[in-house]
Protein backbone atom coordinates (compact mmCIF):
# COMPACT_ATOMS: atom_id res chain seq x y z
CA UNK A 1 0.00 0.00 0.00
CA UNK A 2 1.23 3.30 -0.86
CA UNK A 3 2.25 5.02 2.23
CA UNK A 4 2.55 9.26 2.35
CA UNK A 5 5.80 10.79 4.14
CA UNK A 6 6.30 14.23 4.74
CA UNK A 7 9.12 16.70 6.15
CA UNK A 8 9.06 20.14 7.23
CA UNK A 9 12.12 22.81 6.94
CA UNK A 10 11.44 25.82 9.49
CA UNK A 11 13.02 28.96 8.54
CA UNK A 12 14.79 29.11 11.91
CA UNK A 13 15.40 33.15 11.88
CA UNK A 14 12.06 33.76 10.30
CA UNK A 15 10.67 31.47 13.20
CA UNK A 16 9.02 33.34 16.50
CA UNK A 17 8.79 30.59 18.72
CA UNK A 18 4.80 30.94 18.87
CA UNK A 19 3.50 27.29 19.27
CA UNK A 20 0.99 27.75 17.12
CA UNK A 21 2.25 25.08 14.38
CA UNK A 22 3.17 22.31 17.62
CA UNK A 23 -0.56 22.44 18.56
CA UNK A 24 -1.58 22.76 14.96
CA UNK A 25 0.14 19.27 13.62
CA UNK A 26 -1.90 16.38 13.73
CA UNK A 27 1.22 14.15 13.93
CA UNK A 28 2.64 15.74 17.15
CA UNK A 29 5.59 16.06 14.89
CA UNK A 30 7.09 19.48 15.78
CA UNK A 31 8.21 20.66 19.63
CA UNK A 32 10.09 24.40 19.85
CA UNK A 33 13.68 23.92 20.30
CA UNK A 34 15.83 24.42 23.66
CA UNK A 35 17.88 25.98 21.55
CA UNK A 36 17.14 29.60 20.86
CA UNK A 37 18.04 31.27 17.41
CA UNK A 38 19.89 34.56 17.39
CA UNK A 39 16.49 36.70 18.34
CA UNK A 40 16.25 34.76 21.22
CA UNK A 41 13.00 33.14 20.32
CA UNK A 42 12.91 29.29 20.46
CA UNK A 43 12.36 27.71 17.11
CA UNK A 44 10.14 25.26 15.89
CA UNK A 45 11.11 21.59 15.29
CA UNK A 46 10.66 18.55 13.99
CA UNK A 47 11.07 15.75 16.68
CA UNK A 48 9.10 12.90 15.51
CA UNK A 49 9.74 13.11 11.57
CA UNK A 50 8.83 9.97 10.62
CA UNK A 51 5.45 11.00 11.13
CA UNK A 52 4.99 13.46 9.48
CA UNK A 53 2.55 13.18 6.42
CA UNK A 54 3.43 16.72 4.79
CA UNK A 55 -0.68 17.50 5.13
CA UNK A 56 0.93 21.31 5.47
CA UNK A 57 -1.79 22.06 8.60
CA UNK A 58 1.41 23.67 10.46
CA UNK A 59 2.34 25.95 7.36
CA UNK A 60 -1.34 26.91 6.77
CA UNK A 61 -1.56 28.65 10.16
CA UNK A 62 2.09 29.97 11.26
CA UNK A 63 1.34 33.81 11.17
CA UNK A 64 4.84 34.16 10.11
CA UNK A 65 5.38 31.84 6.78
CA UNK A 66 7.86 30.24 8.39
CA UNK A 67 7.09 26.80 7.01
CA UNK A 68 8.07 25.13 3.77
CA UNK A 69 6.37 21.01 3.38
CA UNK A 70 7.59 18.35 0.99
CA UNK A 71 5.68 15.51 0.40
CA UNK A 72 6.23 12.36 -1.41
CA UNK A 73 4.38 8.96 -1.99
CA UNK A 74 6.72 5.77 -1.00
CA UNK B 1 13.21 7.20 2.46
CA UNK B 2 15.12 10.06 4.81
CA UNK B 3 14.01 13.41 5.90
CA UNK B 4 17.11 14.73 3.61
CA UNK B 5 15.81 12.69 0.39
CA UNK B 6 11.94 13.35 0.86
CA UNK B 7 13.31 17.54 1.46
CA UNK B 8 14.01 18.08 -2.67
CA UNK B 9 11.91 20.51 -5.03
CA UNK B 10 10.13 17.93 -6.90
CA UNK B 11 7.99 17.02 -3.61
CA UNK B 12 7.82 20.71 -2.69
CA UNK B 13 3.81 20.76 -1.45
CA UNK B 14 4.01 24.31 0.47
CA UNK B 15 6.23 27.41 0.59
CA UNK B 16 6.31 31.14 1.27
CA UNK B 17 4.75 33.41 -1.49
CA UNK B 18 6.81 35.71 -2.67
CA UNK B 19 4.88 38.22 -2.77
CA UNK B 20 5.59 38.15 1.07
CA UNK B 21 8.95 39.37 0.87
CA UNK B 22 12.03 38.20 3.55
CA UNK B 23 11.92 41.44 5.97
CA UNK B 24 10.96 39.48 9.20
CA UNK B 25 7.33 41.08 9.88
CA UNK B 26 7.26 43.00 13.23
CA UNK B 27 4.16 41.59 14.82
CA UNK B 28 4.07 39.58 18.22
CA UNK B 29 4.83 35.85 17.62
CA UNK B 30 1.54 34.11 17.12
CA UNK B 31 -0.58 37.32 16.05
CA UNK B 32 -3.33 36.91 13.63
CA UNK B 33 -2.30 39.90 11.61
CA UNK B 34 0.37 37.66 10.05
CA UNK B 35 -1.72 34.76 8.67
CA UNK B 36 -3.98 37.46 7.42
CA UNK B 37 -0.85 39.12 5.17
CA UNK B 38 0.38 35.77 4.00
CA UNK B 39 -3.16 34.90 2.26
CA UNK B 40 -3.62 38.15 1.07
CA UNK B 41 0.24 37.76 -0.63
CA UNK B 42 -0.68 34.36 -1.71
CA UNK B 43 -3.93 35.51 -3.32
CA UNK B 44 -2.35 38.00 -5.25
CA UNK B 45 0.60 35.91 -6.58
CA UNK B 46 -2.47 33.13 -7.60
CA UNK B 47 -4.23 35.88 -9.90
CA UNK B 48 -1.00 37.44 -10.93
CA UNK B 49 -2.39 40.57 -9.83
CA UNK B 50 1.50 41.99 -8.12
CA UNK B 51 1.76 44.30 -10.62
CA UNK B 52 -1.57 45.20 -10.62
CA UNK B 53 -2.58 45.84 -7.02
CA UNK B 54 -2.72 49.07 -4.32
CA UNK B 55 -3.07 47.98 -0.72
CA UNK B 56 -3.86 50.65 1.87
CA UNK B 57 -2.53 50.75 5.16
CA UNK B 58 -3.89 51.60 8.50
CA UNK B 59 -3.09 53.43 11.46
CA UNK B 60 -2.72 50.01 14.14
CA UNK B 61 -0.15 47.45 14.36
CA UNK B 62 -0.57 46.92 10.17
CA UNK B 63 1.04 50.45 9.91
CA UNK B 64 3.75 48.69 8.59
CA UNK B 65 2.00 46.22 6.17
CA UNK B 66 3.61 47.92 3.01
CA UNK B 67 7.17 46.45 4.38
CA UNK B 68 6.25 43.20 3.92
CA UNK B 69 4.09 42.71 0.63
CA UNK B 70 5.93 43.34 -2.43
CA UNK B 71 2.84 45.39 -3.72
CA UNK B 72 1.88 49.18 -4.51
CA UNK B 73 1.07 50.69 -1.19
CA UNK B 74 -0.64 53.54 0.16
CA UNK B 75 -0.49 54.85 4.29
CA UNK B 76 -3.54 56.79 5.68
CA UNK B 77 -4.17 58.65 7.99
CA UNK B 78 -5.82 56.53 11.11
CA UNK B 79 -9.48 55.48 9.53
CA UNK B 80 -9.33 57.08 6.36
CA UNK B 81 -8.20 53.96 4.67
CA UNK B 82 -11.87 53.37 2.52
CA UNK B 83 -11.21 57.44 1.42
CA UNK B 84 -8.26 56.87 0.40
CA UNK B 85 -9.13 53.72 -0.82
CA UNK B 86 -11.97 55.42 -2.84
CA UNK B 87 -9.84 57.84 -4.56
CA UNK B 88 -7.15 55.24 -5.52
CA UNK B 89 -9.58 53.05 -6.84
CA UNK B 90 -11.65 55.71 -8.99
CA UNK B 91 -8.84 57.15 -10.25
CA UNK B 92 -7.13 53.77 -11.31
CA UNK B 93 -9.91 51.75 -11.97
CA UNK B 94 -7.87 48.81 -13.56
CA UNK B 95 -6.15 47.92 -10.11
CA UNK B 96 -7.26 45.83 -7.36
CA UNK B 97 -7.71 48.18 -4.27
CA UNK B 98 -7.96 46.80 -0.67
CA UNK B 99 -7.51 48.47 2.80
CA UNK B 100 -6.68 46.35 5.46
CA UNK B 101 -7.85 48.10 8.52
CA UNK B 102 -7.93 47.05 12.68
CA UNK B 103 -11.40 47.57 14.60
CA UNK B 104 -9.89 50.77 16.14
CA UNK B 105 -9.40 51.80 12.88
CA UNK B 106 -12.16 51.47 10.97
CA UNK B 107 -14.96 50.94 13.73
CA UNK B 108 -13.86 53.72 15.71
CA UNK B 109 -12.07 57.07 14.04
CA UNK B 110 -12.77 55.92 10.72
CA UNK B 111 -16.57 54.84 11.39
CA UNK B 112 -17.78 57.31 8.79
CA UNK B 113 -15.08 56.76 6.12
CA UNK B 114 -16.02 53.20 6.71
CA UNK B 115 -19.56 53.38 6.14
CA UNK B 116 -19.92 56.30 3.52
CA UNK B 117 -17.66 54.22 1.20
CA UNK B 118 -19.59 50.85 1.61
CA UNK B 119 -22.83 52.93 1.26
CA UNK B 120 -21.74 54.46 -2.19
CA UNK B 121 -20.68 51.07 -3.33
CA UNK B 122 -16.74 51.71 -3.97
CA UNK B 123 -15.14 48.77 -5.92
CA UNK B 124 -12.87 48.23 -3.39
CA UNK B 125 -12.10 45.14 -0.91
CA UNK B 126 -11.94 46.08 3.04
CA UNK B 127 -10.60 43.59 4.99
CA UNK B 128 -10.99 44.26 8.59
CA UNK B 129 -8.69 43.02 11.46
CA UNK B 130 -11.11 42.63 14.74
CA UNK B 131 -9.07 41.66 17.70
CA UNK B 132 -11.78 43.62 19.71
CA UNK B 133 -8.76 45.70 21.33
CA UNK B 134 -6.45 49.15 20.49
CA UNK B 135 -3.22 46.31 19.90
CA UNK B 136 -0.95 48.90 19.03
CA UNK B 137 -0.89 51.58 21.73
CA UNK B 138 -1.43 48.79 24.41
CA UNK B 139 -4.38 46.83 24.76
CA UNK B 140 -7.14 49.98 25.21
CA UNK B 141 -10.82 49.25 25.10
CA UNK B 142 -12.52 49.40 21.12
CA UNK B 143 -15.72 49.78 20.01
CA UNK B 144 -15.74 46.05 19.41
CA UNK B 145 -14.50 44.89 22.97
CA UNK B 146 -17.11 42.41 24.24
CA UNK B 147 -18.84 42.62 27.82
CA UNK B 148 -16.88 41.84 30.46
CA UNK B 149 -13.64 41.54 28.69
CA UNK B 150 -10.82 43.20 30.39
CA UNK B 151 -8.81 45.99 28.67
CA UNK B 152 -6.39 49.05 29.92
CA UNK B 153 -8.98 51.26 30.13
CA UNK B 154 -11.65 49.15 31.12
CA UNK B 155 -9.38 47.05 33.58
CA UNK B 156 -12.78 45.23 35.53
CA UNK B 157 -14.37 44.32 32.42
CA UNK B 158 -16.54 46.24 29.79
CA UNK B 159 -19.69 47.29 31.37
CA UNK B 160 -22.30 48.48 28.68
CA UNK B 161 -23.54 51.69 31.53
CA UNK B 162 -20.02 52.91 31.54
CA UNK B 163 -19.15 51.74 28.12
CA UNK B 164 -21.74 51.35 25.75
CA UNK B 165 -22.34 47.63 23.88
CA UNK B 166 -20.08 46.54 21.49
CA UNK B 167 -20.50 47.63 17.86
CA UNK B 168 -21.01 45.25 15.23
CA UNK B 169 -20.24 47.44 12.16
CA UNK B 170 -19.83 44.28 9.90
CA UNK B 171 -23.84 43.52 10.64
CA UNK B 172 -24.02 46.92 9.89
CA UNK B 173 -22.20 47.27 6.97
CA UNK B 174 -24.22 44.18 5.70
CA UNK B 175 -27.47 46.28 5.72
CA UNK B 176 -25.96 48.62 2.90
CA UNK B 177 -26.80 48.76 -0.23
CA UNK B 178 -23.39 49.46 -1.31
CA UNK B 179 -22.03 46.30 -0.29
CA UNK B 180 -22.20 43.04 -2.24
CA UNK B 181 -20.03 40.70 -0.25
CA UNK B 182 -20.01 41.03 3.59
CA UNK B 183 -18.71 37.96 5.32
CA UNK B 184 -16.64 37.12 8.78
CA UNK B 185 -13.91 34.52 9.41
CA UNK B 186 -11.14 33.88 11.68
CA UNK B 187 -7.36 32.04 11.04
CA UNK B 188 -7.51 29.74 13.97
CA UNK B 189 -6.86 26.55 12.14
CA UNK B 190 -6.73 25.03 9.03
CA UNK B 191 -10.15 25.10 8.06
CA UNK B 192 -10.67 28.67 9.09
CA UNK B 193 -7.65 29.43 7.01
CA UNK B 194 -8.61 28.10 4.01
CA UNK B 195 -12.20 29.54 4.32
CA UNK B 196 -10.77 33.42 5.10
CA UNK B 197 -8.82 32.43 1.86
CA UNK B 198 -11.51 31.85 -0.80
CA UNK B 199 -13.39 35.05 1.12
CA UNK B 200 -10.38 37.63 0.29
CA UNK B 201 -10.09 35.75 -2.75
CA UNK B 202 -14.25 36.78 -3.94
CA UNK B 203 -13.46 39.97 -2.12
CA UNK B 204 -10.90 40.95 -4.13
CA UNK B 205 -12.60 39.53 -7.68
CA UNK B 206 -15.83 41.09 -6.75
CA UNK B 207 -13.85 44.27 -6.84
CA UNK B 208 -12.49 43.85 -10.24
CA UNK B 209 -15.99 42.62 -11.28
CA UNK B 210 -17.24 46.45 -10.34
CA UNK B 211 -19.88 44.70 -7.71
CA UNK B 212 -19.32 47.09 -5.18
CA UNK B 213 -17.91 46.53 -2.23
CA UNK B 214 -16.71 43.46 -0.07
CA UNK B 215 -16.12 43.25 3.63
CA UNK B 216 -14.01 40.42 5.21
CA UNK B 217 -14.26 41.02 8.60
CA UNK B 218 -11.52 38.27 10.22
CA UNK B 219 -11.70 37.83 14.03
CA UNK B 220 -8.54 37.73 14.97
CA UNK B 221 -6.84 37.85 18.28
CA UNK B 222 -4.22 40.59 20.07
CA UNK B 223 -2.46 37.90 22.16
CA UNK B 224 -0.38 40.53 23.90
CA UNK B 225 -3.15 42.95 24.00
CA UNK B 226 -5.70 39.66 25.39
CA UNK B 227 -2.85 38.81 27.91
CA UNK B 228 -2.62 35.20 27.00
CA UNK B 229 -0.33 32.71 24.93
CA UNK B 230 -1.14 32.77 21.20
CA UNK B 231 -2.70 29.50 21.52
CA UNK B 232 -4.71 30.19 24.31
CA UNK B 233 -6.17 33.29 22.54
CA UNK B 234 -7.43 31.16 19.63
CA UNK B 235 -9.07 29.10 22.39
CA UNK B 236 -10.76 32.05 24.08
CA UNK B 237 -11.71 33.34 20.97
CA UNK B 238 -13.40 30.67 19.86
CA UNK B 239 -15.37 30.71 23.88
CA UNK B 240 -15.71 34.20 23.58
CA UNK B 241 -15.88 35.93 20.26
CA UNK B 242 -17.66 33.40 18.24
CA UNK B 243 -20.88 33.96 20.39
CA UNK B 244 -20.86 38.05 19.97
CA UNK B 245 -19.32 38.02 16.02
CA UNK B 246 -20.08 34.43 14.30
CA UNK B 247 -18.42 32.95 11.86
CA UNK B 248 -20.73 33.28 8.47
CA UNK B 249 -21.64 35.11 5.27
CA UNK B 250 -23.65 38.14 6.23
CA UNK B 251 -24.44 38.99 2.75
CA UNK B 252 -23.34 37.34 -0.68
CA UNK B 253 -25.03 38.60 -3.72
C1 LIG C 1 -5.46 60.52 14.74
C2 LIG C 1 -4.90 59.45 15.67
N1 LIG C 1 -5.55 59.16 16.81
C3 LIG C 1 -5.07 58.18 17.61
C4 LIG C 1 -3.92 57.52 17.30
C5 LIG C 1 -3.40 56.46 18.24
N2 LIG C 1 -3.65 55.11 17.75
C6 LIG C 1 -2.71 54.44 17.05
S1 LIG C 1 -3.18 52.90 16.64
C7 LIG C 1 -4.66 53.11 17.43
C8 LIG C 1 -5.68 52.00 17.49
C9 LIG C 1 -5.31 50.78 16.77
O1 LIG C 1 -6.22 49.76 17.00
P1 LIG C 1 -6.74 48.83 15.86
O2 LIG C 1 -7.19 49.62 14.70
O3 LIG C 1 -7.74 47.91 16.46
O4 LIG C 1 -5.45 48.04 15.35
P2 LIG C 1 -4.62 46.86 16.05
O5 LIG C 1 -3.38 47.49 16.55
O6 LIG C 1 -5.46 46.26 17.14
O7 LIG C 1 -4.39 45.90 14.93
C10 LIG C 1 -4.77 54.37 17.99
C11 LIG C 1 -5.93 54.85 18.76
C12 LIG C 1 -3.26 57.86 16.10
N3 LIG C 1 -2.14 57.24 15.70
N4 LIG C 1 -3.76 58.83 15.31
S1 LIG D 1 3.24 18.77 7.46
FE1 LIG D 1 1.52 18.02 8.74
S2 LIG D 1 2.35 16.22 9.76
FE2 LIG D 1 4.13 17.32 8.93
S3 LIG D 1 4.80 18.65 10.63
FE3 LIG D 1 3.38 19.86 9.42
S4 LIG D 1 1.37 19.55 10.38
FE4 LIG D 1 2.74 17.94 11.13
S1 LIG E 1 4.01 28.75 13.73
FE1 LIG E 1 5.73 29.62 12.60
S2 LIG E 1 6.54 31.24 13.91
FE2 LIG E 1 5.22 29.97 15.18
S3 LIG E 1 6.62 28.47 16.10
FE3 LIG E 1 5.80 27.54 14.25
S4 LIG E 1 7.28 28.02 12.63
FE4 LIG E 1 7.71 29.38 14.37
S1 LIG F 1 -0.07 44.01 19.92
FE1 LIG F 1 -1.64 42.50 19.39
S2 LIG F 1 -2.34 43.02 17.30
FE2 LIG F 1 -0.37 44.07 17.69
S3 LIG F 1 1.21 42.70 16.87
FE3 LIG F 1 1.00 42.25 19.06
S4 LIG F 1 -0.50 40.57 19.13
FE4 LIG F 1 -0.68 41.52 17.10
MG1 LIG G 1 -7.56 45.98 17.09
Amino acid sequence: MAKIKGAVVVNIERCKGCNLCVVACPSNVLALNKEANSKGYNYSIMVDPDSCVGCAACAYVCPDACITVYKVRV
Amino acid sequence: MTTNEIISPENLVYTKTKVLNDTPMHYCPGCSHGVVHKLIAEIIEEMDFQDKTIGIAPVGCAVFAYKYLDIDWQQAAHGRAPALATAVKRLLPDRLVFTYQGDGDLAAIGTAETIHAANRGENIAIIFINNGIYGMTGGQMAPTTLLGMKSSTSPNGRTAPLNGNPLDITKLLAQLEGTCYVTRQSVHNVASVRKTKKAIRKAFENSMEGKGTSVVEVVSTCNSGWKLSPAASNDWMVENMFPAYPICDLKDL
